[in-house]
C-alpha cells in the first residue's frame, strides 16, 4: 500500500521513523479500543452503582443456595429444596434432551423430504416443496405456540387416542411402552456400544485390506455377531429382564409407560418440523451440486441405483451439505430455548426464573451464555472433525 | 449420519424420463410424472389417498362445517362444532386488535397507513432501477413519516404513548428498523473482521461470535432485564426501544457475516487496483469493494432478511405486543379461549404472506445472478 504514496507526501513522512499507514493504524486501534473499553467501564460502573443500590450481591454464591422453584419434566433427581446449581444442571439436561433427540430426527426427517423433492414423482416433489415453503415461512415460535395448543386441544386422559396399543395421545402427552432400565440392561446396552466400535474398526481393516487385494468382503456376518449375538449373550448371562411395561390409565393419568411432557413433545415437533424444512433445502441443494456426469458413469458401470446413490453421490453431497448443515444445528440447538414459551424448563428458562426470584441477572445470563458457547463449541468441533473425515483427499 | 444412507431409494430421483408413450398428452403427463414405475406408482396412488382424506377433512373443518360470524360474544354454536368445524367468527370479532393491539380505536387508520407506508417501502426497495442514492432520502423520509403517524402529537394529531402501540406495525418497525441500523453496523463489523489491524479485528471477532454464540432470547433478557442496570440513575430507556437496540445488535453481528462472505468473493486485483490509484481506505471499500461485495450476497441477504422478520416475533417471550403477542393476548377473552388454531392460522398466513414474498424475491435474483 506505501508504495502508491505520492512523491509529495513521501517528505513529510521522513519525519517519523516508522511509516505513515502504521501510525494511523494504531492511532485508528487506540481509539476504537479507547471507546469499546470506556464505554464497557461505563456500564460496569452503572453496574455496580445499581447492583450496590439494590443490595444485589455480586458473585456465583447464590448458586449454593435453596432454589425452590418447582420443575415438573426432569430426568434427574430434583426437588425444590436443592440449590440453584442442581436446577442449572436439570435444564442443561432437558436443553440437551431436546436438542440431541431434536437434531437427529431433524436430520432424518430433513433428509428423507430433500430426497422427495427431487423425486421424478411430481405429486412427491410438489408436497415436500409445499412443506419446506410453509414451514420455512412461519416464525418457529407461532409454530410452536400453534402445536401447544392443538396438544392442549387434545381429549383427557380417559379418552386419549389409541393409534397403537400401548400408545397413548392425549391432553397428558404421549405415553409410550418403555422397558425399565436396571443394572443389568445398562450392560446389554454397554456391549452393544462396545459391539458398534469394534465393528467400526474392524470395517477399516475390511476396507484396508479389500483395497489392497481387490476380494470383496462381507461385513454383515461380524455386524450380526457384534451387534446381536454379544448383547444376547451378556443379556442372558446376567439375567437382564426385558419386559415391557404397558402404560395403564388409573383415575386421571397414565401409570408405567414414558411419558413425553406436551410441553416437551410440543417443543420436539416444533423444532424438528421447521429446522427440518432447512435440512431438506440443504440435501436437495447438496444432491444437486453433484456433477451429473457422476450419475451418467455410475449408471454406465452398470451399478444399481440405490448404490450409486449410498456410495456415489451422497458421499460427495456430503461435502456440500456439512458446513451449513453444521449452522442448521447451532440454529435447533439455540432455538431450543424457545421452550420458555410453553413452559418447558429448559436452562433459559430455569435462568430467567433464577433471574427473577434473585435478581442477579448478570451471573444468570453469564451461565446462559457459557451453557450455549459450550454447546456450540461442541457441535462445531464434532462437525468440523467429521467434515475433515469426509473432505476430498487431493493428491 | 448414517441416516441419509437409510433414505429410501428412489428410482427415478435422476428427473423425469421422458418416453414415447401412447395416449393423450394428459395421459402421457401422467405416466411420465406419477406412474414411471412400479414404486413410483404405488408413492402417488398412497399420496393421492392420504392427501384426498386429509383435504377432505381440512375442506370440512375449514370451510363446510365454519362458522363465519356470530352476534357478539355468543360463542355457545362455535363451541358445539368445536373439532368438527372452525370458528372463523373470531376473525372479525378480533382483528383490529390482532393487528393495531391497543392502539386507541378510533385513530387505528394511522397504524394502517403506516403498515402501508411499510409495503411501499418494501416495493420500492426491491426494484433493481431504484437502487440508487435517492433510496437512502426515500428510506429516510418514509421512517419520519411513520413516526410522525404513529406518535403523533402534531399536525392535529393527536399523541399515543409508545406503550399503546401493537400488532403488525410493531413487527414491521422492530424488522425494518433492526435492519436499517444493524446491516450498516454489520458492514463496518464485516470490514473490521478483514483489516489488518489486530485490535480491531479481534473486537469484531469476539463481537460477532458472542451474538451469534448465544440465543436471541437471551439476548432480549438482557435487553429487558439487565440493560436498566446498565443505565446511570434517572436514564430510563422505554422496553420497545430497549428490544430495538438489542435487534440492531444481532442483525449486525448476523449481517456481518453474511458481508463478509461477500468480501471474501471480491477477487484480490480490485484491492491492489484501487490501491495503484491510491484511494484512501474509505474510498476504495465505499467505492469499489463493498458495491461488488454486496451484489454477490443480495440472496443471502435477504434469507438473513426473512430470518430476521421471523425472529422479531420473539419479543413475545418479554412482552412486547408485536403481531404474535396480539394475537395470543385476543385469545385470552374467556369467551374466544377454545378458538386460538383459527387465530393462530390467521396470523400464520400473514407472517407467511410476507416471508413468502421476500422468498420468492430471493429466488428471483438468485435465478438472475446465475450465469447463462
Amino acid at each position: 500500500m506505501t508504495t502508491s504514496t505520492p512523491e509529495f507526501r513521501r517528505r513529510r513522512q521522513l519525519r517519523f521513523s516508522f511509516n505513515r499507514q502504521q501510525i494511523i493504524g494504531l492511532i485508528w486501534q487506540i481509539v476504537v479500543v479507547g471507546i469499546a473499553v470506556a464505554i464497557v467501564a461505563f456500564l460496569w460502573s452503572n453496574a455496580l452503582h445499581n447492583l450496590s443500590v439494590r443490595r444485589i450481591s455480586t458473585g456465583f454464591a447464590f448458586l449454593s443456595r435453596e432454589a425452590g422453584m418447582p420443575i415438573a419434566d426432569t430426568w434427574l433427581a430434583y426437588s425444590p429444596k436443592d440449590p440453584y446449581v442442581r436446577a442449572f444442571i436439570v435444564g442443561i439436561v432437558n436443553t440437551l434432551r431436546v436438542a440431541v433427540i431434536g437434531i437427529v430426527l431433524a436430520t432424518v426427517l430433513g433428509t428423507l423430504i430433500g430426497i422427495a423433492r427431487l423425486s421424478s414423482n411430481w405429486l412427491l416433489s410438489r408436497l415436500a416443496a409445499v412443506y419446506v415453503e410453509l414451514l420455512r415461512d412461519i416464525p418457529l415460535l407461532l409454530q410452536l405456540l400453534f402445536w401447544y395448543v392443538l396438544m392442549q386441544g387434545l381429549p383427557a386422559a380417559r379418552a386419549a387416542w389409541r393409534p397403537i396399543e400401548g400408545v397413548f395421545l392425549s391432553n397428558r402427552g404421549l405415553v409410550l411402552p418403555s422397558v425399565p432400565i436396571a443394572e443389568a440392561n445398562l450392560w446389554v446396552i454397554a456391549a452393544f456400544a462396545a459391539g458398534l466400535i469394534v465393528l467400526y474398526v474392524l470395517r477399516r481393516q475390511l476396507m484396508a485390506r479389500q483395497i489392497a487385494d481387490g476380494k470383496v468382503r462381507h461385513i454383515w456376518p461380524y455386524a450380526l455377531t457384534l451387534l446381536l449375538g454379544l448383547p444376547a449373550l451378556v443379556s442372558f448371562s446376567l439375567g437382564a429382564s426385558w419386559t415391557v411395561t404397558m402404560p395403564e390409565l388409573r383415575g386421571f393419568n397414565f401409570v408405567g409407560g414414558l411419558t413425553l411432557a406436551p410441553e416437551y413433545f410440543a417443543l420436539l415437533i416444533a423444532l424438528v418440523t421447521y429446522t427440518s424444512a432447512f435440512i431438506a433445502e440443504i440435501v436437495r441443494s447438496g444432491i444437486q451440486a453433484v456433477p451429473k456426469g457422476q450419475w451418467d458413469a455410475a449408471n454406465a458401470l452398470g451399478l444399481r441405483r440405490s448404490f450409486v446413490l449410498q456410495r456415489i453421490v451422497l458421499p460427495q453431497a456430503l461435502r456440500v451439505i456439512i458446513p451449513p448443515m453444521t449452522s442448521q444445528y447451532l440454529n435447533l440447538t439455540k432455538n431450543s430455548s424457545l421452550a420458555v414459551a410453553v413452559g418447558y424448563q429448559d436452562v433459559v428458562s430455569i435462568a430467567n426464573t433464577t433471574l427473577n426470584q434473585t435478581g442477579q441477572a448478570i451471573e444468570a445470563i453469564a451461565l446462559i451464555m457459557m451453557v450455549f458457547l459450550t454447546i456450540s463449541l461442541g457441535i462445531s468441533l464434532f462437525m468440523n472433525w467429521y467434515n475433515a473425515r469426509i473432505a476430498l483427499v487431493e493428491r | 449420519m448414517t441416516s441419509i444412507t437409510d433414505a429410501p431409494e428412489n428410482p427415478s430421483l435422476n428427473g423425469a424420463r421422458s418416453r414415447k408413450t401412447p395416449g393423450g398428452p394428459v395421459i402421457r403427463w401422467l405416466r411420465a410424472n406419477l406412474f414411471a414405475s412400479v414404486t413410483s406408482s404405488i408413492i402417488s396412488l398412497l399420496l393421492i389417498a392420504l392427501l384426498g382424506k386429509a383435504l377432505v377433512s381440512l375442506l370440512q373443518w375449514g370451510f363446510l362445517n365454519a362458522i363465519w360470524s356470530l352476534p357478539g360474544d355468543q360463542t355457545g354454536a362455535c363451541r358445539s362444532i368445536r373439532g368438527i368445524g372452525a370458528c372463523w367468527a373470531v376473525i372479525p370479532e378480533k382483528y383490529r386488535f390482532i393487528l393495531f393491539g391497543t392502539y386507541p380505536f378510533d385513530e387505528q387508520w394511522r397504524p394502517a397507513v403506516v403498515c402501508l407506508i411499510f409495503i411501499a417501502l418494501f416495493y420500492v426497495s426491491s426494484r433493481r432501477s431504484w437502487w440508487r442514492k435517492e433510496l437512502v432520502l426515500v428510506w429516510a423520509a418514509a421512517l419520519v413519516l411513520i413516526g410522525v403517524l404513529m406518535w403523533g402529537g402534531i399536525f392535529g394529531l393527536s399523541y399515543v404513548s409508545q406503550d399503546r402501540w401493537g400488532g403488525l406495525p410493531v413487527t414491521l418497525i422492530l424488522a425494518t428498523f433492526g435492519l436499517a441500523f444493524g446491516f450498516p453496523l454489520g458492514i463496518v463489523v464485516a470490514l473490521g473482521r478483514r483489516s489488518k489491524l489486530p485490535a480491531i479485528r479481534s473486537l469484531c471477532v469476539l463481537y460477532v461470535e458472542l451474538i451469534r454464540g448465544v440465543p436471541l432470547i437471551s439476548l432480549l433478557f438482557m435487553a429487558s432485564v439487565m440493560f436498566p442496570l446498565f443505565m446511570p440513575d434517572g436514564v430510563n430507556i422505554d422496553k420497545l426501544l430497549r428490544a430495538q437496540i438489542a435487534f440492531v445488535l444481532y442483525a449486525g453481528a448476523y449481517l456481518a457475516e453474511v458481508v463478509r462472505g461477500g468480501l471474501q468473493a471480491v477477487p484480490r486485483g480490485q484491492h491492489d487496483a484501487a490501491d495503484a490509484l491510491g484511494l484512501s481506505y474509505w474510498k476504495k471499500n465505499g467505492l469499489i469493494i463493498l458495491p461488488q461485495a454486496i451484489r454477490h450476497v443480495i440472496p443471502p441477504l435477504v434469507n438473513t432478511f426473512i430470518a430476521f422478520f421471523k425472529d422479531t416475533s420473539l419479543v413475545l417471550i418479554i412482552g412486547i405486543f408485536d403481531l404474535l403477542t396480539t394475537a395470543k393476548t385476543s385469545i385470552i377473552d374467556p369467551a374466544w379461549q377454545p378458538f386460538s388454531v383459527e387465530v393462530y392460522i390467521f396470523v400464520g398466513v400473514i407472517y407467511f404472506l410476507f416471508c413468502f414474498a421476500m422468498s420468492r424475491y430471493s429466488r428471483r435474483l438468485e435465478a438472475q445472478a446465475r450465469p447463462g
